[in-house]
């Protein structure tokens, strides 16, 4: 004991003991700091200025604005759009994952792919491409158009185009989670007597049900947003096929600002909406995440 | 339940995973698949239970013929490597799960599950664990309670792939006894593949040796001890 006290006697005592996995206080300071204020440049304030611009002649004005009948309009397309897209994409997902992760099959590499193709084009040609397939001067079209159907300047076209480009979401989230499970507990369900329904409900959905949520919000967030390919598409007929992104464009160019930046403001509260779901659903089943692993 | 293979033949694309092998099991034994990494003997066990279509040959269960039986028709009760107990439910839930996913008249009560899983909870001597997630478990448990569901369906036989394979050397041990004691309740033709020829030689009735898709041997562990067929199984048994 003694010998320990006088040896450390020579050496002086480092002044506070330092954490091995930590930087030093001043590194620490400046990360934090420069990537609170890229935080706050490229997320908080556009979205603040958002708000600010459609409240900036008061409230009632940006209600006004909002009440319009074409606005109406927009809102209640994208909410219908979101609201087929959405369903629609998560099921076909779901379909796609549990195909290429569960199966083996030739042309597997060529199909992950083609799940992947819209997120390398451009929305814009996905656009163009559905006009050239399925406008009015085209066999398809016509023939659609003649039964009554029209697909392009309509909402089939709108339907279509935004499920080309939010395709791949759900089925890009539940892919990893699904091949990093295996398929061991399905083989097991199979084993016990469960019939493939079975255990695709109680097994395989349960297993990925937070992976699969995610893929639902950001299909949703998409959904909702897509400006390009819709652009090409509708044909930006106001009051009948614009929907809110289209509309805030057109309103923008017109130096409409309060009514633009009111339907911003509730395209960006729609969003948050979504997030703040997604937050509580993670909350109200922390228990559940924490027994479940990763997801 | 008496168990022939007849000429059973598997090929995954160029590579045969299988040749012809073919192979009685009386009803009742505990049997052995005993060879290294490759030898087939995971693909044999898998067609068993028939999680796996031969490419060729017939597999006959008591005399009847059993080739095209689905997995579910089966009732094979299957103990995977890793176990795959179900991540998201409790140790009760995955007992229960079979006996919950029969067809509603040959269902049992609630009350009725509920007996039987507290049942295989004693057998495996984990009473108190119905609650727990698998998460929660040590390798030891898991093992037990991938056991217990698999008797839970009532099985016609029990396959087990590498059921000792993620263990440490002292639990290893004790499982092993827990296993014979569970056959020898039970009854059940038990079929395990395993690559630890003193786990074999220890605690199967009848040892089959196999390699490179063949079987090499088959027999009572002293009698592979003291008059192997060929070579390879000489040198495999020594190491």
């Amino acid at each position: 004991m003694s010998d320990v006290l006088i040896a450390s006697r020579g050496q002086p005592a480092p002044k506070r003991w330092h954490p091995v996995t930590e930087e030093r206080r001043p590194t620490r300071v400046l990360l934090i700091a420069l990537s609170l204020s890229l935080l706050a440049l490229l997320v908080v304030a556009p979205l603040g200025v958002i708000f600010a611009e459609a409240l900036a002649r008061g409230t009632v004005q940006a209600i006004a604005s909002l009440s319009r009948p074409e606005a109406r309009s927009a809102i209640w397309l994208t909410l219908l759009v979101a609201a087929i897209t959405v369903p629609l994409n998560a099921i076909f997902g779901l379909a796609a994952a549990w195909t290429i992760t569960k199966f083996d099959f030739r042309g597997k590499a060529f199909l992950i792919t083609l799940i992947d193709l819209p997120f390398s084009v451009s929305p814009v040609v996905a656009g163009l491409a559905l006009v050239l397939l399925f406008g009015i001067n085209t066999a398809i079209g016509g023939w659609l158009v003649g039964m009554g159907y029209p697909v392009i300047f309509a909402l089939p076209g709108i339907i279509s185009a935004s499920m080309f480009v939010t395709f791949p979401f759900v089925a890009r989230e539940l892919i990893p989670v699904m091949i990093e499970q295996g398929r061991a507990e399905e083989e097991a369900a199979l084993t016990l007597g469960a019939s493939g329904w079975r255990v695709l409900l109680t097994v395989t959905l349960p297993n990925v049900k937070w992976a699969l949520l995610y893929g639902v919000l950001l299909c949703n967030a998409r959904a909702m947003g897509e400006f390009g390919a819709v652009a090409v598409v509708s044909g930006k007929i106001r009051g009948q096929t614009a929907t809110m992104p289209i509309m805030i464009e057109m309103l923008y160019n017109e130096y409409m600002s309060i009514a633009a930046f009111s339907m911003a403001a509730v395209l960006a509260l729609l969003a948050l909406v979504t997030l703040v779901l997604k937050t509580a659903l993670e909350w109200r089943h922390s228990d559940a995440l924490a027994t479940g692993r990763k997801h | 339940m008496l168990i022939e293979i007849d000429e059973i033949a598997k090929t995954f694309g160029a590579t045969a995973a299988l040749r012809p092998v073919s192979l009685q099991i009386p009803s009742g034994a505990l049997v052995a698949l005993l060879g290294p990494s490759g030898s087939g003997k995971t693909t044999l066990l898998r067609i068993l239970g028939g999680l796996e279509y031969p490419t060729s040959g017939r597999v006959k269960f008591d005399g009847l013929d059993a080739t095209g039986l689905t997995v579910q028709e089966r009732r094979a009760g299957f103990v995977f490597q890793s176990y795959a107990l179900f991540r998201h439910m409790t140790v009760f839930e995955n007992i229960a799960y079979g006996l919950r996913a029969r067809p509603r008249r040959e269902r049992p009560s609630n009350a009725e599950i509920t007996r039987r899983v507290t049942k295989l909870l004693d057998l495996i001597q984990l009473p108190d664990i119905g609650g727990r997630f698998p998460s929660q478990l040590s390798g030891g448990q898991r093992q037990r309670v991938a056991l217990a569901r698999a008797i839970a369906i009532e099985p016609r036989m029990l396959l087990l792939d590498e059921p000792f394979g993620a263990l440490d050397a002292r639990v290893r041990k004790e499982l092993r006894q827990g296993l014979r004691e569970i056959h020898d309740t039970t009854g059940l033709t038990t079929i395990f593949v395993t690559h630890d020829q003193e786990e074999a030689m220890e605690l199967a009735d009848l040892v089959v040796v196999m390699s490179m898709g063949q079987i090499e041997q088959i027999g009572r562990p002293q009698d592979i001890r003291s008059k192997p067929a060929t070579r390879f199984v000489r040198e495999f048994i020594e190491v």
